[in-house]
């Protein structure tokens, strides 16, 4: 009983390590969303018309419609006129609008204190990074080195000034802003995110990652990341986030599109790290993302890969439409909800051209008081003959007051489709904690072991250094939710 | 090395064992027999520190230190092993992964470095073959799909693996055939030392064959009401345990 104690004990006093707050001058608008703020939003970025009327039609649209409720969530009502919709950290250096060659020092410890050095030298192995916080992005390392190969690897906002045919094409294309509340918001007041694009016959040589960060209070994030990988490329991208530990609700609501032409293949990694608010429930940042690839070509691959153990609420379902014949996606995900944390997340995997194929691995783990919820939807087109659809949703419970939901959805108008959905629920039985502690092993590295056991077959799906971090994140997250 | 005196303990409210006094000297094998309901199983799992056991008197001492202050990992670090009599099957978790992270955990406490992976690996070929475990087994989950046979062989592998100073084989015997008590029975006879010691909870003489207890405990409603000689196991498997109690007025 001692025992138990002192490991809940160390538990409530562990910290969220990303949590710390920067000191930097940050150039912040006024709170509320109007006309006015998506016209001053464009004007500091200096767009193009075409794009400032992309974001007022979005808005308008936006304005008309009512925030979604049929989540399994209970989502605290968001006051969309007491949030600032950009907020620049590199602003102090004489009026700079993001990514030059002259950084705030401040802002490069912070990233280094992240893990995400931002000197190339000190680089992780064959990883570019774009890094963004808050509203702006900070710096894009290997740039010229991927320009080499024709790559191109910017923020959006660069992308906007040096590449407009390519951002026009392919902007709103795969996610319109007429798709859901929260995308209408996203293409009104999108600040900064990643572009990527990797032209035909191209292997991209290393992993393109962006790391995002929101530092400054009482702001919203809305990044917005676009990935084109033309016929015969080869992309593989991830994605980091983390936040400061902050007693109120910060919204982040990103959209990410994901263009993969023929014999293309795209793999999307997230680790998903945001803060969860405190072990009451209290703050935590509210996850409201909308992500979907086109699978335009014929036999094109796109895989997504998630880990997500952050956010007070995730409400996400990363999607493919397989449009081109023979097309394959992938859909990994490992959800961990621990305390008051809740999620609802999944996908949608969209069968209209012949003979695609699609696999759905999703594994939740529940712990604390909170709520986890699967939802999937399997559509298959008339036009889908021979679509194939393997779905597993396998949902692990730790203690008695967490929830694990599953919301499987099937719409199949083709007979020759098959598809497959299989449920599992299991529990972190008392019996095999104590199997471990007599074998000398503490309960936090048994339920370590046993969560990492469960979640393998997505973990192995992650880049390699990736995999590490995911699993060391997985044993930090579950901390406290036994005993 | 185990000392237990005047040990009392229940279990949800109830008293299971009511004055325990139980001394295991360095090298010595006892073995504990008694009807179900005994005690037996209770007394392991209390030594070994089940959270779901309340001890209401008494103390165990072990190689001088105060047992019942431990949390079952440190016992487990100290040199305590629990042979299980139904191991559980953990899924997910190799047994490479899992005999690894015990093993690196016990040396972390003695203040040892971790073993290297190959060194580990060789580690784990070498003690397999005490219980002639295959190694098509070592590399599954833990216990996943394994025979009632092969559990308890894994069992004794992890011994093998582990090198306590102390077994419990709570048991060990229940649900195996001739071969695999021999093979397993062979097993612990192997890592048996001057130096470690055991306690053998079983109904039956077969193990004992094998084992060659030196004292003998029988077990009946919570207290140790007998004990003696290997010669005494003997004979319960011939009379049963009716003459002991009405021996000692039960």
């Amino acid at each position: 009983m001692d025992n138990k104690n002192k490991f809940v004990r160390e538990v409530a006093e562990k910290k969220y390590e990303y949590g710390f707050t920067t000191d930097v001058q940050t150039e912040v608008i006024d709170k509320g969303l109007s006309e006015d703020v998506v016209r001053l939003i464009s004007e500091k970025k200096g767009e193009p018309d075409w794009l400032l009327e992309f974001r007022l039609n979005a808005f308008r649209y936006w304005q008309t419609l009512e925030a979604p409720t049929w989540g399994h969530l209970k989502m605290p009502e968001i006051d969309y006129q007491d949030i600032s919709y950009y907020a620049n950290p590199t602003a102090g250096k004489s009026g700079n609008s993001g990514n030059t060659k002259e950084i705030d020092p401040e802002l490069m410890k912070t990233f280094d204190k992240l893990g995400i050095p931002l000197e190339e030298r000190l680089a992780l192995s064959g990883t570019a990074v774009d890094a963004v916080m808050d509203s702006v992005s900070v710096k894009t390392t290997f740039r010229e080195k991927l320009k080499e190969k024709g790559i191109i690897f910017c923020s959006i906002s660069e992308a906007v000034k040096e590449h407009p045919e390519l951002v026009r094409e392919y902007l709103g294309s795969v996610v319109p802003y007429k798709d859901n509340f929260f995308a209408a918001l996203n293409s009104a007041v999108f600040s900064d995110g990643s572009f990527v694009y990797i032209p035909t016959g191209v292997r991209c040589p290393m992993e393109l990652s962006t790391y995002f960060r929101i530092n400054a209070r009482g702001t919203g994030q809305f990044e917005r990341t676009l990935i084109v990988c033309d016929d015969d490329a080869y992309v593989s991208y991830l994605e980091g986030c983390t936040a400061p530990m902050r007693d109120e609700n910060q919204l982040h609501a990103a959209i990410v599109e994901i263009v993969v032409k023929e014999n293309a293949e795209v793999k999307y990694s997230t680790v998903q790290n945001w803060y969860p608010g405190d072990a009451e429930g209290k703050g935590g940042v509210l996850n409201l993302v909308t992500k979907r690839g086109h699978l335009r070509g014929r036999n094109s691959r796109l895989s997504w890969t998630q880990v997500e153990t952050g956010s007070a609420i995730t409400w996400k379902y990363p999607s493919c439409v397989l449009s081109g014949e023979g097309a394959q996606a992938e859909f990994y995900s490992v959800a961990v909800t621990n305390n008051y944390q809740q999620a609802d997340t999944g996908t949608k995997m969209i069968h209209i051209g012949k003979n695609t194929k699609s696999t759905i691995i999703s594994k939740g783990i529940s712990a604390g008081k909170s709520q986890n919820a699967y939802r999937g939807l399997v559509k298959v087109a008339k036009t889908a003959d021979n679509a194939r659809n393997y779905s597993s949703c396998d949902s692990l419970l730790l203690g008695s007051k967490c929830g694990a939901h599953t919301f499987p959805y099937m719409d199949v108008h083709n007979d020759t489709a098959v598809v497959e959905h299989e449920a599992t629920t299991s529990k972190i039985s008392e019996d095999q904690l104590f199997y471990c502690n007599q074998r000398g092993i503490n309960t936090e590295e048994a339920v370590s072991l046993i969560v990492n056991g469960y979640a393998k077959e997505v973990i192995n799906k992650l880049p390699m250094e990736f995999a590490v971090e995911a699993q060391k994140l997985l044993g930090v997250s579950l901390e406290g939710s036994v005993g | 090395m185990l000392q237990i005196n005047n040990l009392h303990a229940r279990i949800n409210g109830k008293e299971i064992l009511k004055g325990i006094n139980l001394t295991v000297r360095d090298g010595e094998v006892h073995a504990i027999m008694g009807l179900n309901g005994a005690g037996k199983s209770t007394l392991s799992n209390v030594i070994v520190g089940h959270p779901a056991y309340e001890v209401t008197e008494g103390e165990i001492i072990f190689n001088g230190k105060d047992l019942l202050k431990m949390s079952p990992e440190e016992r487990a670090h100290e040199g305590i092993f629990l042979s299980f009599q139904q191991p559980v099957e953990i899924p997910g978790v190799s047994m490479v992964n899992f005999m690894r992270a015990a093993l690196n955990a016990k040396r972390q406490y003695k203040g040892e470095e971790p073993l290297s992976a190959g060194d580990f690996l060789k580690l784990m070929r070498e003690k397999r073959q005490i219980v002639e475990l295959d190694s098509r087994l070592t590399s599954r989950s833990v216990n996943e799909g394994f025979s009632g046979g092969e559990k308890k062989r894994n069992e004794i592998f992890q011994m093998a693996m582990l090198e306590p100073t102390f077994s419990i084989l709570d048991e060990t015997d229940s649900g195996l055939d001739v071969d695999a008590l021999r093979i397993v029975a062979e097993g612990f006879n192997k890592l048996r030392t001057p130096q470690t010691s055991a306690l053998v909870i079983t109904h039956y003489q077969r193990l004992l064959d094998y084992l060659k207890p030196d004292i003998i405990h029988v077990l009946i409603g919570g207290m140790i009401v007998k004990t003696a000689g290997p010669e005494l196991a003997l004979e319960i498997e011939n009379r049963g345990f009716d003459w002991i109690k009405e021996e000692v007025g039960l």
